[in-house]
This record gives C-alpha cells, sequence and structure tokens, in this order.
C-alpha cells in the first residue's frame, strides 16, 4: 500500500494512523512536536512558531503557539484512537538561522521555542524520547507512523533518524 | 499599541505599499551603480500574504535560498531581510567579482559579496524610508544564510506572528542583459513599529 504523506504547514498541525506519514518541510526556529502511540500508531505532529499565546494579542490560531498546540494536538491523537499513558513525543527544530553579536530575545526565539514545548509536554506528562534541535540550520522532517520513526533532512548536513 | 496588517486600512496599506516600492526603487538604482551596469527593474510587487503562502513565493519550503538578514534602530526598530534564489545569488556575486563561477555552492568570498550587496540595497531602502518618514533609522552589519526557503523565512514569519497571521512582501525582479535576478524584500518592524511607521506617514492618528 502506499502511504499517504500529509503536510504540515507553518503554524499547523495533523494526525495519521498506521500507514500514514506526516511531514513538515523547512523547520527554522520554528519547533515541530511529534506525539506517537506505538501501539495503536496514531501520530501527531505540530509545526510551533512561537513560545506562549498568553503574551499574544492576536491568538485566534492555537497551532501556532507551544502552549496552545500542543494540547490540542493532544486532543486530536486522542481523538483517533492514541492512549495518553502510551504516548512518546519527539522534537526538531528551534535552530537559530542567523547569529548577530548582540543577541536580542527574537533571535534566540528558536531556544524559547524549544523550552516552552519541553515545559509543556512535562507538564502533561508526556516523555520525549528524543529529539534534534538548536545548532544554525533548517531541517524537514517525516514521521512515520507504522514506526513512529522520525527522518530529518538537511541541506549539507545529512539526513538522520531519531 | 501594535497595529497588525490585518488590521490596516487600504490607504495605511496603499501608503506601506508605495513605501516598498521608492525603497526597493533606490536599492536597484544604488545596485546599478555599484555594478556599473545598466540595470532594469520590473514594478515591485508589494503584497500582503498568509505565511504559507510567502513560502510558496520561494518554491517551497525545502527549496535552498540565500538570505541576508539586518537590525533596524533608531526611531523606527526592527528587522530587513533580502531574499534571493540560488541562481540569482550566483549570479549577482558573480557581477560583483567579474568572473564566471558555475560551481552550486557560494564560497566564501561570494558570500561575502552578497552581504556587501545585500548591505548596500538595505542602506538604500532604509535611507528612502528615512526621507520619507523624518524617522531616524541605522541598519547592522549582515548576516547570511543559505538554507531552506522555509527555515530562512521562519525569521521574518515569526516576527509577524507576534501580532498577525500575515506578512508584507516587496518582491523585486531586476535584470541585466539576459540575466534575471529575483529578490524578495521584508520589512519587519518591531511590535510597535507599525504604528511608529503609519504615524510618521500621516496615516495613522
Amino acid at each position: 500500500m502506499m502511504s499517504q504523506i500529509i503536510k504540515v504547514g507553518m503554524a499547523d498541525l495533523n494526525v495519521t494512523k498506521g500507514e500514514g506519514v506526516l511531514t513538515t518541510l523547512g523547520l527554522g526556529s520554528c519547533v515541530g512536536v511529534t506525539l506517537y502511540d506505538p501501539i495503536t500508531k496514531v501520530a501527531g505532529l505540530a509545526h510551533i512558531m512561537l513560545p506562549s499565546s498568553k503574551a499574544i494579542r492576536n491568538n485566534t490560531n492555537p497551532a501556532k503557539f507551544a502552549d496552545t498546540a500542543i494540547v490540542l494536538l493532544l486532543e486530536e491523537v486522542l481523538k483517533v484512537g492514541a492512549i495518553k499513558g502510551r504516548l512518546v513525543s519527539k522534537l526538531a527544530g528551534g535552530a537559530q538561522m542567523f547569529a548577530f553579536a548582540n543577541k536580542n530575545d527574537i533571535m534566540k526565539i528558536g531556544e524559547r521555542n524549544t523550552i516552552a514545548a519541553k515545559k509543556i509536554l512535562k507538564e502533561l506528562k508526556i516523555p520525549i524520547i528524543a529529539e534534534d534541535t538548536g545548532g544554525n540550520f533548517g531541517r524537514t522532517i517525516e514521521l512515520y507512523a507504522n514506526s513512529g520513526m522520525i527522518i530529518v533532512k538537511t541541506i549539507g548536513r545529512g539526513t538522520k533518524q531519531i | 499599541m501594535g497595529i497588525s496588517i490585518e488590521e490596516m486600512n487600504n490607504m495605511q496599506l496603499d501608503v506601506l505599499k508605495e513605501v516598498g516600492n521608492i525603497g526597493a526603487g533606490n536599492a536597484t538604482t544604488a545596485l546599478a551603480v555599484m555594478l556599473n551596469r545598466k540595470i532594469d527593474m520590473n514594478v515591485p510587487k508589494v503584497e500582503i500574504l498568509e505565511f504559507n503562502e510567502v513560502v510558496e513565493l520561494l518554491g517551497g519550503a525545502d527549496v535552498p535560498i540565500c538570505g541576508v538578514y539586518f537590525h533596524v534602530d533608531g526611531d523606527l526598530t526592527g528587522n530587513i531581510m533580502f531574499m534571493l534564489t540560488m541562481d540569482s545569488s550566483k549570479l549577482l556575486a558573480n557581477m560583483l567579482l567579474f568572473k564566471e563561477n558555475k560551481t552550486k555552492a557560494l564560497d566564501e568570498i561570494e558570500q561575502s559579496a552578497l552581504k556587501e550587496i545585500g548591505n548596500i540595497l538595505s542602506s538604500a531602502y532604509i535611507s528612502s524610508l528615512t526621507t520619507l518618514t523624518g524617522l531616524n533609522m541605522k541598519i547592522s552589519v549582515p548576516s547570511l544564510s543559505m538554507d531552506m526557503a522555509g527555515a530562512i523565512l521562519s525569521v521574518p514569519i515569526i516576527q509577524y506572528g507576534q501580532v498577525g497571521d500575515k506578512v508584507l512582501v516587496i518582491e523585486t525582479e531586476f535584470n541585466e542583459g539576459d540575466n534575471d535576478i529575483k529578490g524578495f524584500f521584508f520589512l519587519i518592524p518591531d511590535v510597535d513599529s507599525f504604528d511608529v511607521l503609519l504615524k510618521s506617514l500621516g496615516v495613522l492618528e
């Protein structure tokens, strides 16, 4: 059977199961957060842009922020058959694409996104079993629902599995 | 209090677009002087786009591109990003260095040349903005990154994302002889600086 590839855009999330594949292209400072239930093979992926919806006035899109996106992603994977106690998470992205001498907050947004995602996952008691975060390069990720494996692709830095 | 692109009226958007036009025009003139060649410029396209539409403009989130990034400080604070397709950045670097390098990657000297081109274009852009608004602004040293379009674009998009779901993009196309060079400018005022900009242009109370 051909596996179905579902694209997740910026500030977006989606779920799949069985033979499905979730992909998000060109993660820079954004963080890709995945949830996976290895028994029912339910997988979810969120492409998060900002750490918190609380500091932002225009916060109508919950998939944009770590705090709201992960909670929404959890609801979505539970809807299609995941069991919360079995869920594991993986993270990728959170890079700093441009380097400057005097770093301000916005330049460290990748790191802040990663920290925020970890905090929310901890609060939800979902263990993080792998991550490929930081650095100064972009990542394209593919999450395979049949195994929970993530393939991380880069330009000039090879491909790896987490 | 941080007006977002979505909240702007047509007149405010038109003024921003016109600022984009003038800035891009001056930047192209500066480039022609620097390269000492006749450079033709198409009328810049100034658009308000959704996040994912911006990515498509460059051919997709995983397409390699070159971005040169600057901080803007002064009465208006924010960032400027100048983006080129890899082919365009190669052409520009070769023009500046008077050489014909056919390899795909950019070497260190070519990267440095592109930073300088970005510097001159952004300075010309900022100087027209200063003339129009009377605001004082200066730009930082450039920082260059070659990577996936989505990854590089995440930097300006995240900054726009703090106030809304849309981005102001200025697309300029210029050509020298048979060489078409496509560049994109992103002017990214900080959250509160859109108000400053619109006020200085007389379109916000």
